[in-house]
């Protein structure tokens, strides 16, 4: 098995490993991020350019270091190779670069946005962005669409990853759904207009990393972070029924595919799942889910809550009297 | 005036036609390759020294060692006659004026290679060459060059000619290959090269229409006696397209080796700058390349005189040389803008970028409206620096090498001309060119 150096960290993988999937294996803050790629779509990864890294030393046949950056998502690993993620501030900085041409066109309508609170673009921008834009023209638009009765594509949030375009092939049968035009007005379209019609184009949905496809079943009801996940599960002849259920109190506003740590659904579901069974009494309640903390979701739950109301009497604490009249009552 | 292997007998005629070119010569190299074995045809290409014609110079007769031979599976050539580069137009004028050469030297080439299948990518708007090739490709299956058991040797090819739909981006051989394959014109991401997985995911060679025509003097004269013209690893001869202000701009075959100097100022080429100017800059090889001032096109960081070849205009690297590329040889004259240039480049590219990875989809739009800003009297000083940052950025960060292509151009005008993009910025207003300014607004003077 090719061995494998990131970031100072050694890894033996199976062959034809992505350096990305290797550096999934290890885990933690060397994990490169990624925007496109998708483990369960063919082909995917590539396009937006976030998982660069560096590769100092090719293989063990041949150390000399890869001349340019690779995109860590489609490059397999080589026995011997080193690589530098975060070790590298080429990579740090071209890494920023992205950020910034993936923002620069983006709306930031993240106040309006139904992703908001779990869009991987909000996380990208976070962890590895700048400040401010230096960008000072004005942004592209676009028209809102339906695609279907139960999908409403915002093409203006887009950021190009042909994720939602690799489902439209690899899912369903017939291939209506692609990019039109080229160059920074291409969009995502479907032909002439089509609806897409089949049973699993909800998973779109659950692929995209931004607000740019939106389930409208679910549309301006809720904020994520104010919504608790549970597991749940029904017998479906369609798909594998297992599913995450979004409830406000007891209502289920939505119905989504289950989430790895990575943010890639384990399973795909099927539109009658997602769309049509919103009542707790058509699911088999599993378990919560498990929120990650660093997650804007998590802000509804337990310790934090408990940490922010200590934050906040700490605060009240040390403000002066006056101040704090108006604010909290 | 050197050797001229290619371009040597457009004046005959009827060269563009079957009967006129075998009087002059015509599909003796196909008959004498035919006798070879296909290994041996590849050894001569190798021994020739042949580099691709199309921009980057890599070695023909090792691209075509290169290709995967697995059992059972059929391989392709494709000729790549998407000529889209700004300032390069040799290849359509090759194809016009003498389809047959590239014929020849594809069926030679489709036999080294083993293909029975091959195809020439033409780009969309050349529509008129387009029914030059269809026709001349006709006459070859007439006389039975082409189709079913060629002259008696039992080798079968099919050759077509492929439409494509006007897009740069259908240059690059991964995304030739895509548009060939009916798909949206978007380059694959490599590995798989296209000599292990190309046209239908079986092994591709992917070569210029040049590459492809030298192959018959190659096989006409043999591998070492071609090698012998040019300089070095510059072997053979290479058509240049020169344009600009130039007395005599056109197409023009030369000996790989040509001082620059004498390439630019002798009468038997480009004839000398038009009206008595002093030469400015020039693009040497085709927009994408950097642009380099006269003095430093001359002359090579050593001092010493620079010649028309692969290694010397590249000597000094890309701070102080450039490349020779597709050979494009666009000149400047002393009164030339090189920001409104640049500007004009800048925004070819922000129109042919696919828009598949991000830097280039969005870079390339911002560097053209920062560019705009500074032919608008807009501009800052501190966009200078943010111009070389963004470049900096797409550089080396693509798929596809349309992403340096278009960042080489705004790094060495900025290298070599920071004080004319200064003056733009100094004198603001004044510099405005209102017929600029109604060109892209599209307004009409009053």
């Amino acid at each position: 098995m090719p061995k494998v150096t990131i970031d100072g960290i050694s890894i033996e993988v199976p062959e034809g490993t992505s350096i990305l999937n290797a550096a999934r294996m290890i885990g933690g803050e060397i994990v490169p991020p990624a925007m496109c790629y998708y483990t369960k779509l063919e082909t995917s990864g590539g396009y937006c350019r976030t998982c660069m890294v560096k590769v100092v030393k090719g293989s063990e046949k041949d150390p000399r270091p890869m001349p340019k950056l690779v995109a860590s998502c489609r490059q397999p690993v080589m026995d011997g190779m080193e690589v530098q993620n975060i070790t590298s501030p080429e990579v740090v900085e071209a890494r920023a670069g992205v950020v910034e041409f993936l923002l620069m066109n983006h709306p930031l309508d993240c106040p309006i946005c139904d992703q908001a609170g779990e869009c991987n673009l909000q996380d990208l921008g976070y962890e590895h962005g700048k400040d401010g834009t230096r960008y000072e023209f004005q942004r592209r638009e676009f028209e809102k669409k339906d695609i279907g009765d139960k999908i409403q594509l915002h093409m203006t949030r887009c950021i190009l990853c042909y994720r939602c375009v690799k489902v439209a092939d690899q899912l369903c049968p017939s291939r209506v759904h692609g990019v039109m035009n080229r160059g920074d007005v291409s969009e995502i379209s479907t032909y002439i207009e089509k609806a897409i019609d089949n049973e699993m184009s909800g998973n779109m949905i659950d692929v995209c990393p931004v607000g740019a496809l939106t389930d409208k079943t679910f549309r301006f009801k809720s904020r994520v972070w104010f919504t608790k996940p549970v597991e749940a599960h029904r017998n479906c002849t369609k798909c594998s029924g297992n599913v995450r259920l979004w409830f406000k109190g007891e209502d289920v506003l939505r119905v989504t595919g289950r989430k790895d740590q990575w943010g890639e659904v384990k399973e795909f579901i099927c539109n009658e799942c997602r769309y049509d069974k919103k009542n707790v009494s058509d699911w088999v309640i599993e378990q919560p889910t498990h929120v990650d903390r660093h997650s804007v979701i998590s802000q509804n739950h337990y310790e934090n809550l408990k940490q922010m109301k200590l934050d906040t009497q700490r605060l009240k604490a040390k403000l002066p009297e006056k101040k704090t009249n108006g604010n909290t009552k | 005036m050197g050797r001229q292997l290619l371009i040597n007998d457009l004046d005959k005629e009827g060269i563009a036609t079957l009967p006129g070119y075998k009087a002059h010569g015509g599909y003796v190299a196909l008959e004498k390759a035919l006798k070879m074995k296909p290994e041996e045809v590849v050894s001569e290409v190798q021994k020739s020294g042949l580099r691709g014609r199309g921009g980057a110079g890599f070695p023909t007769g090792m691209k075509w060692s290169f290709i995967a031979k697995p059992p059972g599976v059929p391989r392709y050539l494709v000729c790549n006659a998407d000529e889209s580069e700004p300032g390069t137009f040799k290849d359509r004028y090759l194809m016009q004026r003498k389809p047959h050469v590239l014929i020849e030297g594809m069926i030679i080439s489709s036999f080294a290679l083993g293909a029975n299948v091959s195809y020439i990518y033409i780009r969309g708007e050349m529509m008129y060459q387009f029914h030059i090739l269809e026709k001349a490709i006709q006459e070859a299956y007439d006389a039975g060059y082409l189709g079913k058991n060629i002259l008696g040797t039992g080798y079968d090819l099919d050759l077509y000619v492929h439409c494509g739909a006007g897009a740069y981006i259908c240059g690059e051989e991964t995304g030739l290959i895509e548009s060939l394959e009916g798909k949206r014109g978007n380059p694959r991401i490599k590995p798989p090269f296209p000599a292990v997985k190309g046209v239908w995911q079986c092994p591709t060679v992917v070569n210029n229409v040049e590459t492809l025509a030298a192959v018959v003097p190659i096989i006409n004269m043999t591998g070492d006696e071609y090698a012998k013209i040019g300089i070095g690893k510059s072997t053979g001869t290479k058509l240049i397209s020169a344009s600009g202000h130039i007395n005599k701009p056109g197409v023009y075959e030369i000996e790989l080796g040509v001082p620059v100097e004498e390439f630019l100022y002798s009468d038997q080429y480009c004839g000398g700058i038009r009206n008595g100017k002093k030469l400015k800059a020039v693009v040497a090889g085709g927009s994408s390349v950097p642009i380099l001032p006269g003095e430093k096109l001359l002359k090579t960081p050593k001092g010493e005189p620079r010649l028309m070849s692969y290694e010397s205009l590249s000597e000094g690297g890309f701070g102080e040389g450039t490349m020779l590329g597709s050979g494009g040889f666009i000149v400047m004259d002393e009164d030339t803008s090189v920001v409104k240039n640049l500007w004009n480049f800048t925004r070819f590219y922000h129109h042919e970028s696919c828009g598949q990875c991000s830097p280039c989809r969005e870079g390339t739009g911002w560097m053209e409206k920062i560019l705009h800003k500074f032919l608008d009297g807009h501009a800052t000083m501190a966009d200078i620096d943010l111009l070389w940052d963004i470049q900096s950025k797409i550089d080396g960060r693509t798929i596809c090498p349309l992403g340096d292509a278009a960042s080489w151009p705004v790094a060495s005008a900025i290298r070599h001309f920071r004080s004319e993009f200064e003056e733009y910025v100094k004198n603001g207003e004044n510099m405005r060119d209102i017929q600029h300014y109604y060109r892209v607004n599209n307004l009409q003077p009053a």
